[in-house]
């Protein structure tokens, strides 16, 4: 790069100090609202951690850069989460967290793309960003831009027709500039994925609809960087998923251990319970 | 408790009359999009063959449809730029959301499918992949209102509700052949999303005759008359001129204001115009009588002020029934004789 901008991936700080940070982040933001979706941020971190440390092209002093990989957060409420890393990696300054949900935030409580830098798309009404990266794919198709549209989504947002409306398109069109993210962490807001309509063998529907498909620990940093890459490299015409199973509160055995994690309530004392757990655990 | 189901027609009733000018009897299939009047001069495909025009001078324009390029006319783009045209597929959620995404790659996409399926479906996907952040995508629908004999699953009686409460979204009712060519290099030039009702295949041209040019969010005075002024949109603007005509012969003055931007409506012009004094304001609107151009009005004349005598000519808040599309509008006065019906009884 000759613009003096600077691209981050690559950097010396390992990809688990990145999710670590990225967890750290996100809780101090939860602690400013007492409550919220801490468990989906703490479970997807290191999904995070790789795609904007180690796969996502982007410059964090130019979120509008032109080459930039896209990437999508379908799922508004894990805004949170996606904020923690736009932190992390310089595109929202650090001095914001303790702005979190509150009036005139720029990081409010469901991402919405008029409201943050980096924030590629208004999530939030569930079954959209599949659909929008489509034609953000078709769209860099036709400009001969060679970057990728991610798109984040959640395996609760399975249950949308739409979702899948856009599965078959990418397909159709064949989108090989499209990496669909799925995190699978089992949680909706009534209860489990699936005993709802996120139901297995959840690879051979993807497959069936033409696309190529991988399934990961989403919590295994070696895991999802060889995942990424293989997305990324490969040769077939034809969207790429990722399947990434998470653990909702990855990181906090006490918080991880609550049966209902969709949206959760933390006590003012547990805050700095959590932090001290994970302050203790450091990665290098 | 049971329910009950209850049936439209329990049994079949021949209507008096169900033949047309050859005499032959009226069939559903016959009229679909058809509103000519005999000797009406027409243009086909109005919208497809000025969309190809544009085209040529803003390489940014692609077109999407969920399977109705040809029922919407854009078959003649396809035709003209097959790589700018994208076959969305029967997914009319993901033809919206796709447009939105080429919308935020620079692109200035226009999505075709049908008012029902835009307006009932496809409503969350253009409120929020597309509305909410103003993206430039130009929503073109055919079959609105009562332009088709199928029944409810194919009228959209009420589009204009459901877009009118949607913020940013400009919504256009063209009246014939003259405005929808003249609308589509507006459209583009206009920054944000756009909803318009279209008519394809051989469409009537009247506005020709007149002094018109179509302008997003302007009213326009057709006609002058000193006892009835009509407020329309869409065809039903060729409705109230043809009617404005036989009830002069009847001594009866009409001035026609068209107003083919529901929204922003010319708040400014229908106020003046209706303030002049004398006159009983007719709105006419191809929709249902709820959420409509009459019902912008109404509450656009009480909030200026303008406190005089008002009737809506508009679609009935019902399920309409099937059949001939001039049986229909017959049916439901939105033809030039029940609108001379309608004017004659309220006067």
């Amino acid at each position: 790069m000759n613009d003096g901008s600077r691209d981050i991936r690559g950097s010396n700080t390992s990809l688990e100090r990145r999710a670590w940070e990225i967890r750290r982040n996100a809780l101090l933001m939860g602690e400013v609202q007492g409550q919220g979706y801490i468990g989906q941020a703490l479970g997807i971190a290191d999904v995070l951690a790789v795609s904007y440390f180690h796969a996502l092209k982007h410059r964090p002093d130019d979120p509008e850069w032109e080459a930039r990989d896209r990437f999508l957060l379908s799922i508004g409420h894990y805004a949170i989460a996606l904020y923690a890393a736009l932190i992390e990696a310089g595109v929202l300054p650090e001095d914001e967290i303790e702005t979190y949900g509150m009036d005139d935030s720029r990081m409010p409580m469901s991402g919405m793309a008029a409201y943050s830098p980096g924030m590629e798309i208004t999530g939030g009404s569930l079954g959209h960003g599949l659909g929008i990266a489509v034609g953000m794919c078709l769209g860099l198709k036709r400009k001969e831009n060679p970057a990728f549209v991610y798109n984040l989504l959640s395996d609760g947002e399975l249950g949308e027709g739409s979702t899948w409306e856009a599965v078959m398109s990418a397909s159709q069109h064949k989108l090989d500039n499209l990496i669909a993210i799925v995190d699978f962490n089992n949680q909706q807001a009534d209860g489990k994925s699936t005993d709802m309509l996120c139901a297995e063998p959840l690879e051979d529907k993807w497959a069936a609809f033409g696309w190529h498909v991988q399934r990961v620990d989403g919590n295994s940093i070696p895991e999802l960087v060889a995942a990424f890459d293989a997305a990324r490299n490969l040769e077939a015409s034809q969207p790429r998923a990722i399947i990434c199973q998470t653990t909702m509160c990855k990181g906090i055995p006490f918080l991880e251990s609550r049966e209902i994690t969709h949206f959760i309530r933390v006590e003012a004392d547990e805050w700095a319970k959590a932090r001290g757990i994970l302050d203790a655990e450091m990665p290098a | 408790m049971t329910a009950v189901l209850t049936r439209r027609k329990s049994k079949y009733t021949p209507r008096s009359a169900p033949v047309g000018e050859d005499g032959e009897r009226l069939t559903t299939s016959a009229m679909i999009a058809s509103l000519d009047a005999e000797g009406r001069e027409t243009v086909a495909a109005p919208f497809g063959n000025a969309l190809v025009e544009l085209a040529k001078s803003r390489p940014d324009i692609v077109a999407l449809t969920a399977d109705l390029s040809k029922y919407t006319d854009l078959h003649v783009f396809a035709a003209a730029y097959p790589d700018r045209f994208y076959q969305m597929g029967m997914a009319e959620q993901v033809m919206i959301s796709a447009a939105a995404g080429l919308a935020r790659e620079g692109f200035t996409p226009f999505a075709t499918t049908y008012a029902v399926f835009a307006s009932r479906r496809a409503y969350d996907f253009v409120c929020m992949a597309i509305a909410e952040e103003s993206l430039p995508v130009k929503i073109i629908c055919a079959l609105p209102g009562l332009t088709t004999g199928y029944g409810p699953s194919h009228q959209a009686t009420e589009d204009i509700a459901i877009f009118r409460g949607m913020p940013n979204l400009t919504v256009i009712d063209p009246c014939d052949a003259t405005e929808i060519a003249q609308a589509v290099p507006a459209l583009v030039n206009h920054p944000g999303p756009v909803y318009m009702r279209l008519l394809r295949g051989n469409v009537p041209d009247v506005l020709g005759a007149y002094d018109y040019s179509f302008e997003i969010g302007k009213a326009k005075l057709l006609r002058e008359g000193g006892d009835v002024l009509f407020i329309s949109s869409g065809f039903m603007t060729m409705r109230v001129l043809d009617a404005a005509k036989v009830l002069e012969k009847g001594g009866i003055g009409c001035a026609v204001l068209h107003s083919p931007t529901i929204k922003p409506l010319d708040e400014e012009t229908i106020a003046r115009e209706a303030a002049k004094a004398g006159r009983l304001v007719v709105t006419a609107e191809n929709h249902t009588i709820i959420g409509g151009l009459g019902e912008a009005i109404a509450g656009c004349l009480m909030r200026s002020g303008v406190h005089v005598p008002f009737r809506q000519i508009a679609l009935p808040d019902e399920f309409l029934d099937a059949g001939a599309l001039p049986t229909l509008h017959d049916q439901y006065r939105i033809s030039v004789g029940g609108v001379v019906e309608s004017v004659r009884s309220w006067l």
